[in-house]
């Protein structure tokens, strides 16, 4: 054998089980839901094929619910982007500056991040529960027994009170990413600025935010993909409950799936979070090319 | 910190002034973060302290109190009756196989797209690195219908080999950056003492991708060990659950007595916290790299 052959079937070899595994698990899946999508189904009777009525039920049915869901999901993206995200920056900004502490504040900040979902909806399950959670009995300790309320039972109150501890969760990641470029902004730049007179404010906004904007740009995407994604804590807090006030896309497919044994149905809303993830992530790339 | 405080001297002596924070900004800044610290200890130190309490502390006696009798009673039946033990050991089993699979496989793949010369190795490379953007949702319903053909639900493998499939991107992203530092003279040396190319990989990288695979070993832990929505769906048997699904039934079961539940969250939480505590910088790294390039 020549030398060539030896080493393209080494070449193929070595890419061999990582091709299997992802060939079959990532890629050939897809193509599946895409497929199953354009039928109604319900996993192991025949397919019937209908064309892109899922997608027009999906779209106008108000029994579904899927446009409530997405307006859900939609709200937790733009409270990531417009409180998370900030947070999440300012604190990136007084740590990466080099204060004292700031590896301690850091390790403490990320830990949620760690936790299991489960284990913080937990948590939380207990912190909102109304007769004993920490929450209300806080509340009427110090006055304010008119507050408490039972958090996630009631519609008005259930959705925000599965967003808090989503948005807590992941404040810890965003800030770690932005740290990493916080701290790769030269300390001379910062200096150079100081001696020219500008003060800590003025040199995070004209120098440091400028300088980490790619990484505000994929902390976006991520703080919009993930919340479109959102499945755990909703999940564990109420699984969209009460009366689907706080029904996300992921609950939705999962109900459709294994309460409805709709799998046509299911796999396009599959179908449609790639859509909507891969388009936000377009969407924020070009917003923060012309920016430039 | 020294260069800035050098600086501000020299400059006093030329009449210039640095703009200084003044005391109240600082201490404002550090209550701040003071109260950033305490919202996101508390929720952990009270699940500890209502891990070790009975319901009458709990509920009113002592609410957010160190436990006055430390209950550790609450352990025995989150294991005995909650079967803890059971989905710890199932976890610890899901996530080492997942690892392995998913060492081996990175390693290779990455050797193959770094270290060997052909034509796509780029475009394969880009081929994998979509596994960053692709959510898990995407292959649910394939890859359920699948399992259930094949008879593959309901055991470890049902989540194995998905999460190993998951985890891939990651891995061959932090392992190119890794390799990418290991000097190809070595490979040449090798070669030219008769070494073939699995020699190669097996005697000279994969002994020199040890930090590597501690960080993709620490991440890949991470992810399987927090998954639910899979693990709920693919294994229903209460042999088989790994520990977030368990905590879900465990809940279930025990409705109106704390104690047990808060165990069986310290008992989930405990391991990450303690590689936490010792490979925190290692970890932060792990999802900084992840980010950063994808």
């Amino acid at each position: 054998m020549n030398k060539k052959v030896i080493s393209t079937i080494n070449i193929i070899l070595f890419l061999l089980p990582a091709l299997i595994l992802f060939v079959g698990v990532l890629i050939a899946p897809i193509a599946l839901s895409g497929y199953y999508s354009f039928f109604d189904w319900n996993g192991f009777g025949p397919k019937e094929f209908i064309g892109l009525s899922n997608y027009r039920e999906l779209f106008s049915s108000n029994a579904i619910g899927f446009m409530k869901a997405l307006r859900n999901s939609l709200l937790l993206a733009a409270l990531s982007v417009f409180v998370q995200l900030p947070v999440s920056l300012g604190l990136a900004l007084i740590l990466g500056r080099g204060i004292k502490g700031e590896r301690g504040f850091l390790a403490v900040y990320f830990m949620p991040v760690l936790i299991s979902t489960v284990v913080i909806g937990q948590l939380w399950l207990k912190i909102y529960n109304p007769s004993y959670g920490i929450l209300n009995v806080f509340l009427t300790k110090i006055g304010l027994e008119s507050l408490t309320r039972i958090w996630l039972g009631t519609p008005e109150t259930a959705l925000g009170a599965c967003f808090a501890p989503t948005l807590w969760q992941y404040v810890g990641y965003h800030m770690l990413l932005m740290y990493a470029g916080v701290k790769g902004v030269s300390p001379e730049l910062r200096e150079a600025a100081k001696i020219d007179g500008a003060t800590n404010g003025q040199v995070n906004r004209y120098i440091v935010i400028p300088c980490i904007k790619p990484i505000i740009k994929v902390s976006v995407i991520f703080a919009i993909t993930g919340s479109l994604k959102s499945f755990d804590l909703i999940y564990v807090l109420t699984n969209g409950g009460p009366l689907h006030a706080t029904e996300v896309p992921s609950t939705l497919m999962i109900n459709m799936l294994f309460l409805r044994n709709r799998y046509g149905m299911g796999s396009t809303i599959a179908v449609m979070l790639i859509i909507l993830c891969f388009a936000f992530a377009l969407l924020i790339n070009r917003l923060f090319k012309e920016d430039r | 910190m020294s260069a800035e405080v050098k600086v501000s001297m020299d400059l006093s002596l030329d009449q210039y002034q640095l703009k200084k924070e003044s005391k109240v900004v600082k201490v404002l800044i550090y209550i701040g973060l003071a109260l950033w610290t305490f919202i996101n200890l508390f929720p952990i130190y009270w699940m500890f302290t209502f891990s070790l309490k009975d319901n009458k502390e709990i509920f009113g006696e002592n609410v957010a109190g160190l436990p006055k009798h430390w209950l550790w009673s609450n352990y025995t039946s989150a294991m005995n009756t909650g079967h803890m033990n059971v989905y710890f050991v199932n976890s610890i089993i899901v996530a080492v196989a997942t690892i392995l699979i998913t060492l081996i496989a990175a390693l290779m793949a990455t050797y193959a797209i770094t270290r060997m010369a052909w034509k796509l190795s780029g475009t394969v490379n880009a081929f994998f690195m979509m596994g960053l953007t692709i959510p898990i949702h995407a292959s649910i319903v394939p890859i359920y219908v699948t399992l259930s053909r094949i008879h593959m639900l309901n055991t470890y493998w049902a989540l194995i080999v998905p999460y190993a499939a998951f985890a891939l991107a990651m891995a061959i992203l932090i392992c190119s950056g890794f390799m990418g530092d290991i000097p190809k003279d070595l490979d040449e040396a090798a070669r030219i003492d008769g070494c073939g190319v699995w020699g190669i990989f097996f005697r000279i990288i994969c002994p020199l991708m040890r930090p590597a695979l501690a960080t993709i070993g620490i991440y890949t832990f991470l992810q399987c060990w927090n998954e639910l929505m899979f693990a709920n769906i693919f294994n229903s048997k209460d042999a088989l659950k790994t520990l977030p699904v368990g905590i879900q039934a465990l809940s279930g079961q025990y409705t109106t007595n704390w104690g047990p539940i808060g165990a069986a969250l310290v008992i989930a939480t405990f391991p990450t916290l303690l590689v936490y505590v010792f490979l925190s910088k290692r970890i932060q790294e792990s999802f900084i790299a992840g980010a950063i390039k994808g």
